[in-house]
């Protein structure tokens, strides 16, 4: 991939399930066993009941556009312009995220619209994205 | 009510803009020094010191040659300054120390001897937002916006408004870095850096410093009383999360509601009670959240009522009227200026000064609404 000039995370041991999630294509969020609750980002206690009986799950991959901007600027790795965007996921954390597979224009970007995830390879580390759902998944 | 504490020196760096003569830490050391003056004090008379790391409060007490009893690196972004004096009036009334200096200085435009921006690839935020080209402020402060708008029914003229209006303050003040009055359309044609958002509803990054000295009314009495002193009233602080996309509500700043209200009920008063209003201006949109998020008005009502000049001047609650982040200053962490202008109300001291104001409302925000203090400020103690 081209991408690897785009910053990577450095995975912790709390996140690593999630980064390992997404290298097997997998989108992997955490839930609470004690009150159901789902949540992101990653980290051992439930933030919602202070549990820490929680459990790793594969989500559905989708989502919806909750909010976003388009980058004017380039950023290492990114050609302006790109979209950052804050997604809902069905489960209902919230994440960061690009939107792609879109021309990123705000007559295409709409809020609300559903989305599904992909994985972007960037070397040593895949990054979950996002595309407007329905689409052929790009080879 | 009264917290009992009194802001007794404030003052700014000589000049406030592009500083490339000045180390980060030179503008701390001229803040405080003028601080002191204004004051009428001396090094000596300073037993706390409170700022931001880097460089901190303990590099900057002893650059100074003051021995503190009490320290306070409290540094939750640019509202830090209000947490500092909250912190302080209780250090204060708790007997810990008895004057309490709170310095800030960044070499935020010209990065003399600045503290680095790198983030770390492991944090949460190294971790869940960096990988997605967020660079900087104007990627990531402004990514909750649009839902704002779409919830609320405002428009993008109601958000550009809000640099016109603070552009009607700055042409009053002879400091601010921008000067020219300017119409939604002017706004419109500036570039756009993070659509919605084009580039003058985004604040200035300059260099600059103030510094402030809180005691007690009761000691203030005993010292040279250059000034009335500045009484705060009450003050609340409260956090929400460390990554923008993780904030409770994309629409609502839990900071903003729950330290305006912590403060509200310690000063005893309500909205109407608020003669001027400083809500920290990062980017255009944080008015908007503010003035609902205290409660001067309802939700989806801020946009018109910024638009409709209510916050201008000559409206019924003037607002950020040095200018502001947006037109006056912003080094990166805008708080210290807020709180400046409030002070400078109080004592009728303003560039733009009100007729007589009596109570002051500051409202900090810090990171990405990652922090909030609010501040209520009076022109006399209240019993």
């Amino acid at each position: 991939m081209s991408a690897s000039t785009k910053a990577l995370p450095t995975p912790t041991p709390e996140t690593a399930p999630y980064w390992e999630g997404a290298r097997a294509g997998e989108l992997r969020i955490q839930r609470c066993r004690a009150c159901t609750q789902a949540y992101f980002y990653p980290r051992p206690y439930c933030p919602q009941c202070g549990s820490a009986d929680v459990e790793w799950f594969v989500t559905s991959g989708r989502a919806t556009l909750a909010s976003y901007i388009i980058s004017e600027r380039a950023a290492p790795g990114f050609d302006a312009p790109y979209a950052i965007a804050i997604v809902e996921l069905e489960e209902g954390p919230r994440m960061m995220t690009n939107i792609v597979e879109v021309e990123p224009t705000p007559e295409r970007l709409v809020l609300d619209m559903a989305l599904e995830v992909r994985f972007e390879d960037r070397g040593e580390i895949t990054v979950p994205v996002f595309a407007p759902a329905g689409q052929a998944v790009e080879a | 009510m009264s917290t009992g504490a009194v802001i007794i020196g404030a003052a700014e760096t000589d000049r406030v803009g592009k500083l490339p003569g000045h180390s980060t830490l030179m503008l701390h050391l001229e803040a405080a020094h003028n601080a002191l003056a204004d004051a009428g004090l001396s090094v000596h008379d300073i037993d706390g010191v409170a700022g931001v790391s880097a460089p901190g409060p303990l590099a900057v007490a002893h650059a100074l040659g003051i021995t503190p009893a009490w320290l306070d690196s409290t540094s939750v972004g640019g509202t830090s300054f209000l947490f500092h004096v909250r912190h302080a009036a209780a250090a204060i009334a708790a007997g810990l120390c008895t004057t309490v200096l709170i310095t800030h200085g960044e070499s935020g435009r010209s990065r003399v001897g600045a503290p680095s921006y790198t983030r770390d690839p492991g944090s949460m935020p190294g971790q869940f937002e960096a990988p997605y080209g967020i660079i900087s402020p104007p990627t990531m402060f402004t990514v909750p916006a649009l839902r704002y708008l779409k919830d609320t029914g405002t428009t993008q003229e109601q958000l550009a408004s809000v640099a016109v209006a603070q552009r009607r303050w700055s042409a009053r003040n002879p400091r601010a870095m921008f000067r020219e009055e300017i119409t939604v359309d002017d706004v419109f044609a500036s570039p756009i850096i993070a659509y919605p958002f084009h580039l003058l509803e985004c604040c200035l990054v300059t260099d600059g410093g103030g510094a402030l000295i809180v005691t007690s009314a009761e000691r203030a009495r005993d010292l040279p009383q250059r000034h009335r002193p500045v009484h705060l009233l009450g003050a609340g602080e409260a956090s929400d999360a460390p990554l923008v996309s993780q904030m409770e509500d994309l629409t609502s700043s839990r900071g903003f509601r729950l330290s305006s209200a912590a403060a509200f009920e310690e000063a005893r008063i309500s909205v109407d009670d608020v003669d001027h209003l400083m809500i920290y201006d990062a980017f255009a949109h944080l008015p908007l959240y503010g003035l609902e998020d205290m409660g001067f008005v309802k939700r989806g009502e801020a946009g018109a009522f910024i638009a409709e000049g209510h916050t201008s001047p000559g409206g019924s609650l003037p607002m950020n009227t040095n200018g502001g982040g947006l037109s006056y200053t912003h080094t990166g962490m805008y708080g210290m200026f807020a709180i400046q202008e409030a002070v400078r109300q109080l004592r009728g001291e303003a560039a733009a000064q009100l007729p007589d104001p009596k109570v002051s409302v500051v409202l900090g925000n810090g990171g990405m609404f990652m922090a909030a203090a609010t501040l209520v400020l009076g022109s006399d103690a209240v019993d």
